[in-house]
């Protein structure tokens, strides 16, 4: 996995399965590696993806079944699609319009 | 667990460790980080007992490493920086030397050998010298000691075996170990150091968390320049710059500008740390 910016790793995780359940590819009720085996998997401390899945239990996007393992909650995709198009009209779309306004160019042009 | 309390060590009348003073938890693989000659092998001989501290106490799960009582050798291990090119092939190292472990485990060894890319049918005193530090990695992992310390495991390595390492040591190694690593090549290991220790002249400087470091301090990849910044170092494409957190934001450690602020600013960093 590669990692880049300056957003902090588990974070980083974080998005990269938000972005896998919104693809369709991670379907709710699947189970996902468990933390040394994801973390083996792309070369992080398993402590790391731990405050991960911590983050994302705590969201609701994920659940624990005790000596099971992780899994994919029913309503994970909404979660993610509500949070993200948040996040896209909070600091996206604000940065995107700073933008464009910078090289002065008319919404209208790409719509 | 270990604690290291007031712990000293000089080479004649040269003090190197001084006043040391930390604990080491289960779980956890600590970057033990360290400009030349501050000390970091001297502690990691103390800790596996080769060396006697010469004041203060390292406490094992209650052993006193220098006793070196043969139920706590068999549960950890100290891989050097410098590995002996043995006449042998590096399975019948395996074998014969891995009888001094408990855990040792050769279908782990031969596992992680493959995994590295290395011959066990190869002789070692044939091996360059990369490959021989790879035999060792697979034979100090294979081990499966609670305790692992690895003195630049990394340097030697080529570019696909630092993240096969990287790898590893997450994968084989124990849920309740305790690893610390010594290490200049911080960008072998980053993301799978955590907590970081690093050590100063005779002084510990910081024992933190990636979450307490990326708490306190921020590190900013942009091309707009800080006023109070404590480090700051251009980069292509702008500066990285580390500053004093003041928001809930965390941001994405970067432990050379991590290392630098900390030499740059010693008294302060420890004080914010200083629990």
């Amino acid at each position: 996995m590669e990692f880049n910016g300056n957003k902090s790793i588990y974070l980083q995780i974080c998005d990269a399965i938000c972005e896998r359940i919104l693809s369709g590819d991670l379907a709710p009720d699947s189970r996902i590696p468990s933390v040394r085996e994801y973390g083996a998997e792309i070369g992080v401390n398993p402590n790391t993806v731990m405050r991960s899945y911590e983050k994302l239990t705590g969201e609701g996007i994920i659940y624990n079944r005790r000596g099971i393992g992780y899994f994919i909650s029913e309503d994970a995709p909404k979660i993610v699609l509500e949070s993200q198009r948040e996040e896209f009209m909070k600091n996206e779309l604000p940065q995107i319009l700073k933008r464009m306004k910078l090289l002065g160019i008319d919404p209208k042009e790409v719509l | 667990m270990i604690q290291i309390k007031d712990l000293g060590f000089s080479y004649g009348e040269k003090a190197v460790l001084k006043n040391i003073n930390m604990n080491l938890e289960e779980g956890r693989i600590y970057g033990l980080l360290g400009e030349n000659g501050v000390g970091k092998t001297t502690l990691l001989t103390l800790l596996c007992g080769l060396k006697k501290p010469q004041t203060g106490t390292i406490d094992v799960d209650g052993c006193k490493p220098y006793d070196r009582l043969p139920s706590f050798l068999s549960d950890q291990f100290y891989l050097s920086d410098e590995v002996p090119a043995v006449n042998m092939k590096a399975e019948d190292y395996a074998v014969t030397y891995g009888k001094f472990w408990e855990g040792f485990d050769l279908g782990k060894f031969n596992e992680i050998m493959e995994v590295l890319e290395n011959d066990p049918h190869q002789k070692m005193n044939k091996m360059s010298f990369g490959q021989l530090k790879k035999t060792y990695i697979a034979f100090a992992l294979a081990c499966n000691t609670k305790y692992l310390f690895m003195d630049e495991p990394t340097n030697g390595l080529d570019i696909p075996s630092k993240a096969q390492f990287r790898k590893a040591v997450t994968k084989y190694t124990r849920e309740d170990s305790v690893i610390l690593i010594s290490t200049h090549q911080v960008r072998d290991l980053e993301n799978i150091i955590d907590p970081i220790i690093i050590l100063d002249k005779q002084d510990v400087l910081m024992n933190a968390t990636i979450a307490e470091i990326s708490e306190k301090l921020y590190f900013d990849y942009t091309t707009e320049k800080v006023e109070d910044a404590l480090y700051s170092e251009m980069i292509p494409g702008g500066n990285i710059q580390v500053y004093l957190n003041q928001t809930e934001e965390e941001s994405k450690v970067n432990i050379e500008a991590l290392f630098n602020t900390v030499l740059k600013h010693k008294e302060l960093i420890k004080g914010i740390f200083n629990k």
